[in-house]
């Protein structure tokens, strides 16, 4: 089984990420922000990440430039799932290294076509 | 609404479209009615249908049926077909001007899915045409403006980076994919469409709405517009009326055409 760690600041959308993708068949593990998620993927590195943008003590942008220079820290596919809705965002977002790019709020169909679209299928 | 008024309302859009309103899906007609009534300003369906029925007045007549009709649509509905499109037009392309008719297109997601697929594949000489029924599809098709929520819909972050510009709270596509399709709000139960003829037409999830002899004559109607060795798209789990000729491409879904002896012997 999968390992995908939902990293947002907000128990709310863990708490309905976590629904979506268990029904997806992943395992699901929970960070509230970015310092959180580093230490979990130094222990554990999961397949996959979703990645909110703002949030305290380490945002999203941060934790991504830095997981990537870990080790097997290249593997993991990493989709943001934020408030932002500006192109140019998004742009910056795939450019430093996501895979894919969820603009809140989101459904399950939607997780599961960009789950797809980042080769997660 | 009553069980006379929906049987007037499934009456209508049988006759006029070749719809088939499951009339005990009460609740389908009723949401897509008090769109209607809530925008034409009437204080009930049935005070919409009353009219309707009437005073037969032809635009209402048209936005009753055009409101029943399926409208669901995304980016790149079933990426796998588009695979096998994208590959069938680089060579279809090689051998002159393509032509492609997204047919019952709605508003406008599948037609230019095909053109940003061409843009990226480098593909030229090939025309895109798209029609539907409704008026107010092809309007915001026209448009090219859509939610965050149908841009969410097939589309990936990269294409939609590529291809999309903020505009307030939506996303505007590039005017350069928007020119490449030509729109034409057109009924396929109407004879002869005048658009020509097409190496491709994609009519999905359309033939599985519409009752028997309607969906033996759209297929007709479309299979008459295919040249010589065209390609007929359905929903990949759709299959056309035994009665029209087509077998299915192998390998590739949802695609049918016309054999070669067939045609000959026509």
């Amino acid at each position: 089984m999968k390992t995908c760690l939902v990293v947002d600041d907000s128990r709310v959308i863990r708490m309905v990420a976590r629904r979506i993708l268990e029904d997806m068949d992943f395992q699901v593990a929970e960070a509230g922000d970015g310092a959180d998620a580093l230490a979990f993927c130094r222990s554990t590195m999961p397949e996959a990440i979703l990645l909110d943008w703002h949030m305290p003590v380490m945002g999203g942008p941060e934790f991504l430039r830095r997981l990537r220079l870990e080790p097997g820290g290249e593997a993991p596919r990493v989709i943001y799932c934020s408030g932002e809705s500006q192109v140019e965002r998004i742009r910056e977002a795939l450019e430093s290294g996501a895979d894919e790019f969820i603009m809140k709020p989101f459904d399950a169909e939607i997780v599961v076509g960009k789950f797809a679209a980042a080769g997660l299928a | 609404m009553t069980p006379k008024e929906r049987d007037y309302v499934a009456g209508l859009c049988a006759s006029l479209a070749g719809l088939n309103i499951e009339t005990e899906r009460g609740y389908m007609l009723e949401s897509g009615l008090g769109v209607v009534a809530r925008r034409e300003g009437f204080g009930s369906i049935a005070e919409l249908v009353r009219t309707v029925r009437d005073r037969g007045d032809e635009r209402l007549v048209c936005e009753v049926v055009e409101a029943l009709a399926p409208a669901q649509t995304a980016f790149f509905r079933d990426p796998d077909v588009f695979a096998a499109l994208g590959a069938e037009l680089e060579a279809a392309s090689g051998r002159g001007a393509v032509r492609v008719w997204s047919a019952a297109c709605g508003t406008g997601q599948e037609a230019y899915s095909l053109a940003m697929l061409l843009e990226e594949r480098g593909i030229e000489g090939v025309e895109l045409f798209a029609s539907d029924l409704s008026r107010r599809a092809i309007e915001k098709a026209r448009a090219g403006v859509y939610n965050q929520f149908e841009v969410q819909q097939g589309l990936s972050a990269r294409r939609l980076v590529r291809h999309f510009a903020n505009v307030e709270d939506d996303f505007r596509l590039d005017p350069e994919i928007r020119r490449q399709v030509k729109w034409r709000r057109l009924n396929l139960m109407d004879a002869a469409p005048g658009l020509g003829s097409f190496d491709m037409i994609l009519c999905r999830h359309v033939l599985a709405s519409l009752l028997g002899p309607a969906r033996e004559r759209v297929t007709a109607c479309l299979v008459s517009a295919l040249r010589p060795g065209g390609r007929l798209v359905l929903g990949v789990r759709e299959t056309p009326p035994a009665t029209c000729g087509l077998v299915s491409v192998p390998g590739a879904p949802g695609m049918f055409e016309i054999p070669a002896k067939v045609r000959a012997a026509a």
